[in-house]
């Protein structure tokens, strides 16, 4: 059980949480505090969540018919090129180690700031500079190369490609410096008595997390900078033309962009853990299976890339061996799920907006991560390559899985970020809609992909529009499912919220044994950390029959 | 961990102690995982490079071989013995830091003439490079499609325009990281100047060796490769 000294709860009640420590816009724009550049983070991706989702909008609008409608083929490459981009590299890897990681890590771990608060500052300024940048290729010829890049059509396009490399160069450096923060962060500044196993879950996955972030992203960048250099000075590395080797860039790129998926993922994991735990009031079932299984899926994934690469010239034996690496990530990530399922077995479970949302993960990601096994299968991927099956299968994780975790996390979270309680109502009936239009959009598209529809296309065969028809519907709920959950939270901001208090959940972990929202240097003492974070107090320990 | 609590504010205090840490010993940990971490992407993005130069070099053996002649071995030869002894003094001046007495004029001295002779050592690099470049530049042996060598009398066989790209894109990296190294030196000269190390804060000093050390080691990798490969 982890608590400040009770004495301590009322003598400092006078104290500004941090919103209002300082005042002015500087305050904010050149802040070193890990819970102001949170909420920073928060709402930049959030707004890119935002744009790229209208595209993504528009992307379903266009396939509502099998004619060309609404836009030109080139307008449409360059929807699904920019939906792609700012979701991977402005909105999922920056997500949730940015936004609730920055805000929380440090609460977890009981200290007043990341390890380096100046490099934190740093690290978003430059994810602003590459937000601008690959914006600003909108302006100067678009972008359609696919979020991938590959060559040597990046390398040869009128488009603005180089903009865009050198924007992923850039953010790739502020996933770095935040990911080389919460390593540090986590190994020096963790409160007294707060041991590796008495970690809360959420930090261990940020942890693996940035471990990933650290050793990955650098061989993006030196991708990302080949490709800009190869555009301006054909050095001919990536260029079969000048003797170069295209299928280089693509191991360069999956080496990193396979471990990014669980940059994105990941986080999640540790979001989910936590909201199941407080939600059904139950101590975690194999605290040290989850833990070390988020560690086991980061060294993993370091070596599945190959399993992109089936249909570009890879050996076989190569192909045969990446196939059974890949199906070694199933055994991790089934841990996890069995774990949360098990944690939820007998538990005092509250059907609140969080615990729905992490019911609707349990579902959704189990789908996602089945049909990645499935992928796996040489004989499989060869016929279901490039086609809408995955398509489907990377946005059940991604969407079914981080996003979903994402905004349940912010409805656990959302009472000590406000201080106010979100309207349960609207985040249950957000809850609903997402279901329900998550999976008519994209559990229609298995069934396309499977009977051949190919992924890029705008305009298709007509035995295909009923399906895409329906796919186009569903997106639409769940566009109205995602701003159900934004006016859920934004309820919190109304005069009439009910206030929070500084530990709603009864939970057990530092962040709520603080004010909400925290004070300025998060606690008023250094807290002393003596057992699990998930020994909730009505636990009955004695190992007797449950009541 | 366990008694890292103490009031920042009582006692003892040291005017380089950030707010966020509890004790030196706990701030200087952080900033050298900090820079261990930072170096292992150092290595990682290089390694990107290195594998693109090995993959070249299993396509085209014979064009590596041919190309590699061009090389100047002696200025890369003083080079890499210019680093090393930079290596050298940059170990002294963390060394000098180390043992420093806080606030001795002495032992402050030290540390920046050490500091001095690092930067001498980037400093002749960098010219040696750029009489390198200069004449690589002069006979059109350039990267991809600017590569004109063969207009100027030189027939080297195969694709070498691919072995001279590789060859200005490691060797103009590791060139920009010498030249942060030295933009580094100066800093921390600034700050030594201004006392700021001495044996009770010298992380500063030990995480620009650390640094420098990784840069000074790539090196030793890339001079072999491109050079020597016969």
């Amino acid at each position: 059980m982890s608590q400040q000294p009770a004495h301590h709860d009322n003598n400092h009640g006078e104290e500004p949480n941090f919103y209002r420590a300082k005042r002015g816009i500087m305050s904010w724009l050149f802040t070193v505090d890990h819970k102001r550049l949170g909420v920073m983070y928060l709402a930049s991706v959030l707004l890119f969540f935002l744009v790229a989702g209208i595209l993504a909008i528009f992307l379903r609008t266009e396939l509502l018919t099998p004619a060309a409608d609404y836009v030109s083929a080139s307008t449409y490459n360059q929807l699904f090129t920019l939906h792609g981009a700012i979701m991977v590299f402005l909105f999922i890897i920056p997500a949730t180690p940015g936004a609730l990681g920055n805000i929380f890590l440090p609460l977890m771990l009981g200290a007043k700031d990341v390890a380096f608060p100046r490099l934190n500052l740093l690290s978003f300024w430059v994810y602003s500079v590459a937000a601008v940048m690959l914006l600003c290729t909108l302006l100067l010829g678009g972008l359609d190369t696919g979020w991938t890049f590959y060559t040597p059509y990046s390398t040869s396009t009128g488009t603005a490609a180089g903009l865009a490399a050198l924007g992923v160069f850039v953010a790739g450096f502020s996933s770095i410096l935040t990911g080389l923060n919460f390593v540090v962060t986590v190994h020096r500044m963790r409160a007294p008595g707060q041991t590796w196993d008495r970690l809360p879950l959420f930090v261990w996955a940020i942890y693996a997390t940035a471990v990933i972030q650290i050793l990955a992203t650098p061989v993006l960048a030196i991708t990302v900078l080949l490709v800009f250099i190869e555009r301006f000075l054909g050095i001919g590395i990536f260029d079969p033309a000048m003797g170069g080797d295209p299928v280089l860039f693509q191991h360069f790129f999956w080496f990193y962009s396979h471990p990014a998926v669980y940059i994105m993922i990941l986080p999640g994991f540790g979001i989910i853990s936590e909201m199941i735990t407080v939600h059904s009031r139950k101590h975690i079932f194999g605290y040290k299976a989850i833990a070390l299984s988020s560690v086991a899926i980061a060294v993993i994934s370091f070596v599945v890339w190959g399993h992109h690469l089936f249909v570009s010239g890879q050996s076989e034996v190569a192909g045969i061996v990446f196939s059974f690496l890949t199906f070694a990530v199933a055994v991790p990530t089934a841990i996890k799920v069995f774990s949360w399922v098990a944690t939820l077995y007998g538990g005092s479970i509250v059907y609140n907006t969080p615990m729905w949302y992490a019911l609707m993960f349990l579902w959704t990601f189990t789908i996602g991560g089945l049909t990645g096994v499935y992928l796996a299968v040489i004989a499989v991927d060869v016929h279901l390559h490039d086609t809408y099956f995955v398509v489907a299968h990377f946005h059940y994780v991604m969407m079914g899985g981080l996003v979903v975790a994402f905004i349940g996390g912010l409805f656990h979270w959302w009472p000590k970020i406000t201080g106010r309680f979100y309207n349960e109502a609207l985040g249950k009936l957000s809850a609903l809609l997402v279901f329900i239009g998550f999976n008519v959009t994209f559990g229609t598209q298995f069934f396309l992909g499977h009977q051949g529809m190919p992924r890029r296309y705008f305009a298709y065969l007509p035995e295909y529009e009923a399906m895409h028809r329906i796919s186009t519907y569903g997106s639409w709920i769940l566009a109205a499912g995602l701003f159900c959950a934004l006016f859920g939270l934004l309820a919190a901001f109304s005069k009439n919220a009910k206030k929070a208090g500084n530990n709603p959940w009864n939970a057990m972990s530092l962040e709520w044994q603080t004010q909400s929202p925290p004070i300025e240097h998060n606690f008023h003492e250094t807290p002393h950390v003596t057992g699990s974070p998930y020994d909730f107090p009505e636990i009955d320990k004695s190992g007797g029959v449950h009541h | 961990m366990s008694t890292a609590h103490t009031d920042a504010h009582g006692g003892e205090h040291n005017p380089h102690l950030a707010h966020h840490f509890d004790t030196m010993e706990q701030q200087a940990g952080a900033a050298k995982l900090g820079m261990w971490l930072f170096l292992a992407t150092e290595i990682l993005m290089f390694s990107g490079l290195f594998l693109a130069y090995f993959v070249i070099r299993m396509f085209y053996p014979e064009m590596v071989l041919g190309a590699h002649e061009h090389l100047n071995k002696f200025a890369g030869g003083l080079n890499t013995v210019v680093l090393l002894v930079s290596s050298w003094t940059m170990a002294m001046a963390v060394r000098s830091a180390q043992v420093g007495k806080p606030n001795n004029q002495a032992d402050i001295a030290k540390i920046k003439a050490f500091l001095a002779m690092t930067f001498a050592c980037g400093g002749i690099f960098m010219v040696v490079k750029y009489f390198e470049y200069s004449a690589k530049f002069a006979h059109g042996m350039l990267p991809g499609k600017f590569y004109t060598a063969h207009l100027h009398g030189y027939d080297i066989p195969g694709l070498p325009h691919i072995f001279f790209g590789i060859y200005f894109v490691m060797t103009g990296l590791h060139g920009v990281h010498v030249l942060v190294g030295m933009a580094l030196m100066v800093w921390i000269y600034l700050r030594a100047v201004r006392g700021d190390f001495s044996r009770q804060n010298y992380a500063g000093v030990e995480n620009l060796g650390l640094y420098w050390h990784i840069v000074d080691l790539v090196w030793i990798f890339l001079f072999p490769l491109l050079y020597l490969v016969k």
